[in-house]
């Protein structure tokens, strides 16, 4: 069996929609940020598979970058839930709407 | 030597800036020492820069350092640069000299003062500012000192600003002069916008203009003058900037900074068309006439010299507007000289009798007060134009040149030697009232001889005013040496063309007019022949009421005026802008609630507008 650059699509699209339907349909804010990261994933996934199939080092080189943000992402995203979790235990995504201005 | 020029305002900006920061902490009277070294150190190099130039041949006297390039903007470039020529030493020479003088007399005169290093901290901005008005190469540069002494005069006649009266007065210096700088501003666009350059050098080179954008620009720089210089119309500050302690009257509003405005026509002289000299002549004779009309009937001793200034500035631009600029000059220098002298002599008999001004209440001070009524006595000599005094010189010339004058001289003559008759009478009354007579002072009051600190620069004055006509003797053509070493930046020299004999006539009848001016006031105030009720009318003891007619005018009808104008800007101007800020906040109320705070609205909202790209995209592929 040949794994043809299409496998690779494929799975990334299935990540992406994993997280994206993750992303709606979970309250918990953790989950969330978790289903985010499989969304960003599943995007890089498809741009190395592409970068390879084209001999483009481009792709790989994008992948970097959203490496970078994405732990940077983390970093922010993570504290700040954390930083609510332990004041509100068991809080959901929708009881942070006391947040808007 | 005359590279050095760089350190001529340098010093006083130093002394600023030092006295800016510690000069509170030295206090009294070590402040007003450095202020005087800093002075002293910048007339120094005043007189080397000076000799620098006398060195080079006459035809070569012009020497140009530029420092930075200041405001580069497009085609327009202003150097911050200086202009080392005969015209500007001369001024130099006189400002940094009698500053030195003033600067001495003010660490006796302010002595006690709470303030007394922050005076001192402002006369050496001033002295900064004033030399950088005359040492400029260029208009713009001129401008910044122009400014720069506006700006000292207002903080320095409202010196004592607790009084109303002084923080008033203030106040009017600076707006009427801000009228005057209005003019400066246009002729400079004027200038630049019809001969493209502002450098001095430049301008004396190029094409003269049009004659009706020559003769605008002419009227404005004289607008800029009169406001500086206290003529016609726009004297009004003058007299009231006395309000200022007295070596502030006798340097700012006597020697130095209103003869700015004589500078800068003298500077410009190649750009003044003969129509609008003819303006000027006038106005300099009006303003002649009637501030000496003014200095007639006043009480106070400063206003007194105060409407003697705007008298004799008058004559000054009498001698601009008739062509004679070396006599205009020639008058700034003997002026500077026998008036600081006469103010610091009238501060000397404040100080000595306790702040009293009103000149009725002195009299016989002469015995108590030696030196300062000898050297007070040789002022009015001078200004009263008796030889070999320094002002006779200068004020023989500018009443010949005004005799000269191709359309209408005669008339110009005949004013100004009634305004000479008028200046020998007044300053005869001020030094009879003050000097002579009975004593007439209130109880209590001592009157006492002043320090050294003020009577060394009163005696050095005395000298200047007594052998300032040295510089420029008519007698024999190579003692003109003012008229010599001026002469290479003028675009038209002037040449007396009268006879020896009418020249010597001329001469005898001003004399003879000062003589008599002097008689007549001897007759009234000191023998008392004549009752001096009469000779002091209310009307001209507030100098035809100009004053309040501005007042009336200004606070009346132009007050309500611009009211109007202002409640139109706040109704129609700001409330367009108003609007506008708040149909902005009605439509950001509408939008408001799609911010619901439910993270899951926003995602649904990303991937909806995420599918409808999608299908755009491939929608758009097909």
């Amino acid at each position: 069996m040949i794994v043809t650059t299409s496998w690779y699509l494929v799975l990334g699209a299935l990540l992406f929609i994993i997280g994206g339907v993750g992303l709606l349909v979970r309250r918990n804010p953790l989950i969330m940020l978790m289903c985010v990261e499989l969304m960003l994933n599943g995007v890089n996934l498809s741009f190395v598979a592409f970068s390879k199939a084209l001999g483009d080092i481009g792709g790989q080189t994008v992948v970097f970058f959203v490496l970078v943000v994405a732990a940077a992402e983390v970093v922010v995203g993570l504290g700040l839930i954390v930083a609510i979790l332990r004041r509100a235990p068991g809080s959901t995504a929708d009881d942070l709407s006391v947040l808007k201005g | 030597m005359v590279e050095l020029v760089w350190l001529i305002p340098t010093f006083p900006l130093v002394g600023f800036l030092f006295l800016l920061i510690a000069g509170s902490r030295l206090g009294e009277p070590k402040a007003g020492w450095i202020a005087t070294a800093a002075s002293t150190c910048s007339f120094i190099v005043t007189f080397v820069v000076f000799l620098g130039l006398l060195a080079k041949s006459s035809d070569d006297r012009s020497f140009e350092q530029v420092l930075f390039d200041w405001l580069p903007a497009g085609s327009l470039n202003v150097e911050a640069g200086f202009l080392v020529d005969p015209l500007s030493m001369t001024m130099a020479l006189f400002v940094t000299g009698v500053g030195t003088l003033i600067h001495l007399y003010s660490v006796g005169y302010m002595h006690g003062d709470p303030k007394f290093s922050k005076f001192f901290l402002y006369l050496n901005l001033f002295l900064f500012s004033m030399l950088m008005l005359v040492l400029g190469n260029n208009l713009v540069v001129t401008f910044l000192g122009w400014e720069g002494v506006g700006t000292c005069s207002y903080l320095l006649i409202s010196f004592w600003h607790q009084r109303d009266s002084a923080a008033t007065a203030g106040k009017k210096a600076f707006v009427t002069n801000r009228v005057g700088d209005w003019g400066f501003m246009i002729a400079m666009f004027l200038l630049w916008s019809s001969i493209g350059t502002l450098t001095y050098t430049e301008i004396a080179q190029s094409s003269p203009m049009a004659t009706v954008t020559g003769t605008a620009v002419s009227l404005l720089l004289f607008v800029a003058a009169a406001g500086k210089s206290a003529q016609l119309p726009l004297y009004v500050w003058l007299p009231d900037a006395m309000e200022g302690p007295t070596p502030v009257s006798a340097m700012v509003h006597a020697a130095t900074m209103v003869t700015s405005g004589v500078y800068l026509l003298v500077r410009m002289n190649h750009v003044l068309t003969s129509d609008a000299l003819i303006v000027i002549a006038v106005v300099g004779a009006a303003t002649a006439l009637f501030a000496a009309l003014a200095a007639v009937a006043q009480q106070d001793i400063k206003k007194v010299l105060a409407y003697s200034t705007v008298s004799q500035l008058g004559f000054m631009f009498l001698a601009i507007g008739s062509g004679a600029y070396v006599a205009a000059i020639f008058h700034v220098i003997t002026h500077a000289f026998f008036k600081a002298l006469l103010f610091l002599g009238s501060g000397s008999v404040i100080h000595g009798m306790h702040d009293e001004q009103d000149m009725k209440k002195m009299g016989a001070l002469r015995s108590l007060m030696p030196i300062t009524a000898g050297t007070f006595i040789i002022g009015w000599l001078a200004i009263a134009g008796v030889p070999p005094f320094a002002g006779f010189w200068s004020k023989d010339e500018i009443l010949l040149a005004a005799w000269e004058q191709p359309n209408i001289g005669p008339i110009l003559w005949a004013v100004g030697l009634v305004t000479a008759l008028l200046t020998a009478y007044y300053m005869s009354r001020q030094v009879f009232l003050v000097f002579f007579g009975d004593k007439r002072w209130d109880e209590g009051v001592e009157p006492h001889e002043s320090p050294w600190t003020m009577t060394l620069p009163l005696c050095i004055l005395a000298v200047a005013a007594a052998l300032g006509g040295l510089i420029n003797l008519p007698v024999v053509a190579d003692w003109l040496y003012l008229e010599h070493f001026l002469e290479p930046i003028f675009s038209h020299p002037h040449q007396f063309v009268s006879s020896t004999t009418t020249k010597i006539i001329l001469a005898i009848i001003a004399v003879l007019a000062g003589l008599v001016g002097i008689g007549v006031a001897a007759a009234v105030w000191l023998v008392h022949r004549v009752k001096a009720d009469q000779l002091e009318p209310k009307i001209l003891e507030n100098a035809m009421y100009i004053d309040a007619a501005y007042s009336k005018v200004v606070g009346g009808v132009g007050h309500k005026a611009f009211e109007m104008i202002s409640n139109a800007d706040k109704k129609y101007v700001d409330g367009a802008i108003n609007q506008i800020g708040k149909t902005t906040i009605r439509l950001g109320a509408m939008m408001r609630p799609l911010q619901s705070g439910y993270m899951r609205n926003y995602a649904i909202g990303i991937t909806i507008g995420g599918l409808v790209l999608l299908i755009w995209i491939i929608a758009g592929a097909s």
